[in-house]
């Protein structure tokens, strides 16, 4: 009975690893998990769209038919550091999840970063604007998708400073994006000759912009730059039309603004407004099907915003390093080598590289909104006014402060 | 100095927003002893009213203003009818657990169909434009705002204090086996009175819909501010809800200018303040 029992224990043993040794040559299962705010402000821009688009990128990339098995979960972090890196943690130490995507919400994102690089995951971001991520905080285990703040600044900012906008008011969403969105605009305005006159902070999630507006009509600068996102900028926009204050001979910088907050003001308060995205969904044949099918499987039939076509893109070039690699090595850093080691190419963002800083290069688009007549249908909001190789619209290598750099 | 007096007034129309749900906060808890977490989710519902009211069937503002609370307080009494009156002479807890559970449903229904960034409502034609008032330029709907809800408050104060119908309505709190005796019928009224909480909500939500977005959240959002000003307040007492939202609106609007980073904690650090020094807040009495 005893020997019985010690031979297959020993058996057992021996198959386990054998079973080890197969999963480490060509293990095929990869665990994606889309962690994202997705009941609050942010929750239009990102939130179950961009698990949507997770889904999307894993059909597309045809790998279930080479023989792999990809699951996805998500999560909710409630534009929480805390909650964030709590879920984080979870999914790599009990879910063994591989990498993790679109993470909006900088302060969020950047505790986040912390903990993907201390479990050697991968992070594909997608949602976050501060460009600290590539920069000062730069990881082995990052690669940020779609847009920055420094690429906010560089485009819209500078464009509005070069059309005489040559002082500022900052509404500032008092938080890590909103003081790297400030700062990255305040190197631009005045490095082309404009002054910021002032700013206010205000905090994550306000409703009523009108003290803040009235500071900042009193302030008599040409701009006011609006450094917040979501629900915030909408607000602002909204109130700062209530107060008359584009009227009143100020112009609004709408630093960061998605499609779904222009679906919120609504076009007859929105018309003029000039910013920057990466992506709009009727640029071309290609990004006009993707957006058809992805608005199929929306809710409330909306067309992607970039920060979930971001989602989409860095999906599908993560999963395409992978089947170059022949199998999961489980291994963030050797993944996130091989993904930076390929030209990045999808039919959203067009050609494009991964920096060593795993900052993604791509061409960014200056918009304006378009006059409710010029509309024709649910979602046809923007107008093409110019655009920017990703080469000038990202912080140049020279200037970045990324320590991966300086080996 | 100027900027001071712009402040002043913006803290007045957000003022405005705070003393007409405190207020129905008041009237439902004062009669009820049911602490309202539903109310944040029955203004946002006001809200919501108005948009379907004009974006389906073309009814404008005005009668927004009048329907919606209307459509609003049936739902608020079938709430009540069908499962707030069965807490009656419970713990305060078991009627904070269920409303606050029924604002997380309606806010998941809603959220559901109509995402979180909200959807767009104009300020009616008539209220349009603004006045410059020599220190500020004052939106028009701003000041409408601020006159049309002090008249509301009012009168609802008048209503209970004043009247006869508030005086059994008052009656049937302090003893409702005996005000049944002299054959008025109390459950009704109870269930009038909540009613008439939450039409004040959708009310507010209603005036809300062309300042902010007619969002899901918009009430989540705004009820612990509100919550706290009933505590300040005190809780149950109509004339103290109505002085202490507008009090907190001018507070909040003054911390936005001296110092914006605190204006989301500074009514709550009052609130921790009074409670200190008054535990039934500022014109509550003992209980």
């Amino acid at each position: 009975m005893k020997t019985r029992s010690i031979a297959s224990l020993l058996l057992t043993t021996a198959l386990t690893f054998a079973a080890a040794g197969v999963a480490s040559a060509q293990d095929k299962t990869v665990k994606i998990g889309a962690l994202s705010d997705q009941s609050g402000l942010y929750a239009d821009l990102g939130g179950p769209g961009s698990t949507l688009a997770a889904q999307m990128a894993v059909e597309d990339s045809g790998l279930a038919a080479k023989g792999w098995k990809i699951d996805i979960v998500s999560g909710d972090h409630q534009n929480k550091p805390d909650i964030g890196t709590a879920i984080a943690r979870q999914w790599f130490d009990v879910d063994k999840v591989d990498v993790i995507v679109d993470v909006p919400n900088s302060g969020v994102a950047l505790a986040v970063n912390n903990v993907i690089k201390e479990k050697n995951g991968v992070y594909i971001n997608s949602g976050a604007a501060t460009s600290d991520l590539t920069n000062a905080q730069c990881s082995p285990n990052t690669v940020h998708w779609t847009y920055d703040t420094y690429m906010l600044a560089h485009t819209t900012g500078q464009a509005l400073v070069k059309a005489g906008g040559d002082s500022w008011f900052f509404l500032t969403a008092d938080y890590a994006f909103g003081a790297a969105l400030e700062r990255d605009t305040t190197a631009v305005v005045t490095a082309n000759g404009g002054k910021v006159v002032g700013g206010v902070k205000h905090p994550l999630n306000t409703p009523d912009f009108s003290s803040f507006l009235l500071q900042a009509q009193a302030s008599k600068a040409k701009i006011i730059g609006l450094a917040n996102a979501g629900g915030d900028t909408t607000n602002s926009i909204k109130q700062a039309a209530e107060f008359g204050i584009v009227k009143g001979g100020q112009k609004l910088a709408a630093l960061l603004l998605f499609l779904t907050d222009v679906k919120a003001i609504g076009l007859e308060t929105a018309q003029g407004l000039n910013f920057t995205e990466t992506f709009y969904w009727d640029m071309n044949d290609q990004t006009r099907a993707f957006s058809k099918r992805f608005a199929g499987k929306m809710k409330n039939n909306a067309p992607p915003t970039m920060v979930q076509a971001g989602v989409y893109a860095g999906v599908r070039h993560y999963l395409k390093a992978l089947d170059a690699l022949g199998g999961n090595p489980h291994d963030g850093v050797k993944v996130v080598e091989k993904m930076k080691s390929m030209p990045t190419e999808d039919d959203l963002f067009g050609k494009g590289e991964i920096q060593p800083n795993g900052r993604t290069i791509h061409s960014a688009y200056l918009f304006e909104v378009k006059k409710p007549s010029e509309s024709k249908g649910p979602w046809d909001f923007y107008k093409l006014v110019g655009s920017v190789p990703g080469d000038q619209a990202f912080t140049p290598l020279s200037e970045s402060k990324c320590a991966l750099l300086k080996k | 100095m100027q900027a001071l007096y712009a402040q002043l007034l913006v803290g007045l129309i957000n003022g405005s927003f705070y003393a007409l749900l405190s207020l129905g906060l008041a009237v439902i808890f004062g009669m009820l002893n049911i602490i309202n977490f539903a109310h944040g989710a029955l203004y946002m519902m006001g809200a919501f009213v108005a948009y379907f009211l004009l974006n389906l069937g073309g009814i404008n503002y005005w009668w927004a203003l009048l329907l919606a609370p209307i459509i609003v307080g049936i739902f608020g009494m079938i709430l009540e009818r069908t499962m707030l009156q069965w807490l009656t002479g419970l713990d305060h807890l078991y009627g904070l657990l269920l409303t606050f559970g029924i604002a997380l449903i309606v806010q998941g229904v809603f959220q559901n169909y109509f995402g979180s960034s909200g959807l767009p409502y104009a300020i009616p034609d008539q209220l349009k434009g603004g006045m410059n008032l020599g220190f500020m330029f004052l939106p028009i709907y701003r000041g409408w705002v601020v006159v049309f809800s002090l008249v509301v408050c009012l009168a609802t104060w008048f209503l209970i204090e004043k009247t006869r119908l508030g005086a059994y309505l008052r009656a049937a709190t302090e003893n409702p086996t005996l005000v049944r005796a002299f054959g008025i019928n109390v459950p009704r009224m109870i269930t009038l009175t909540y009613g008439l909480g939450v039409g004040l909500a959708a009310l507010a939500g209603v005036l809300s819909a062309p300042i902010n977005q007619v969002r899901p959240l918009m009430g989540a959002d705004l009820i612990i501010v509100v919550f706290a000003v009933v505590v300040i307040g005190g809780m149950g007492s109509i004339m103290g809800s109505i002085i202490t939202g507008f009090a907190l609106g001018v507070i909040e609007g003054l911390t936005k200018y001296f110092y914006p980073e605190a204006s989301n904690t500074v009514v709550f650090v009052l609130m921790v303040l009074v409670l200190l020094v008054k535990p039934t807040g500022l014109t509550g009495r003992a209980a």
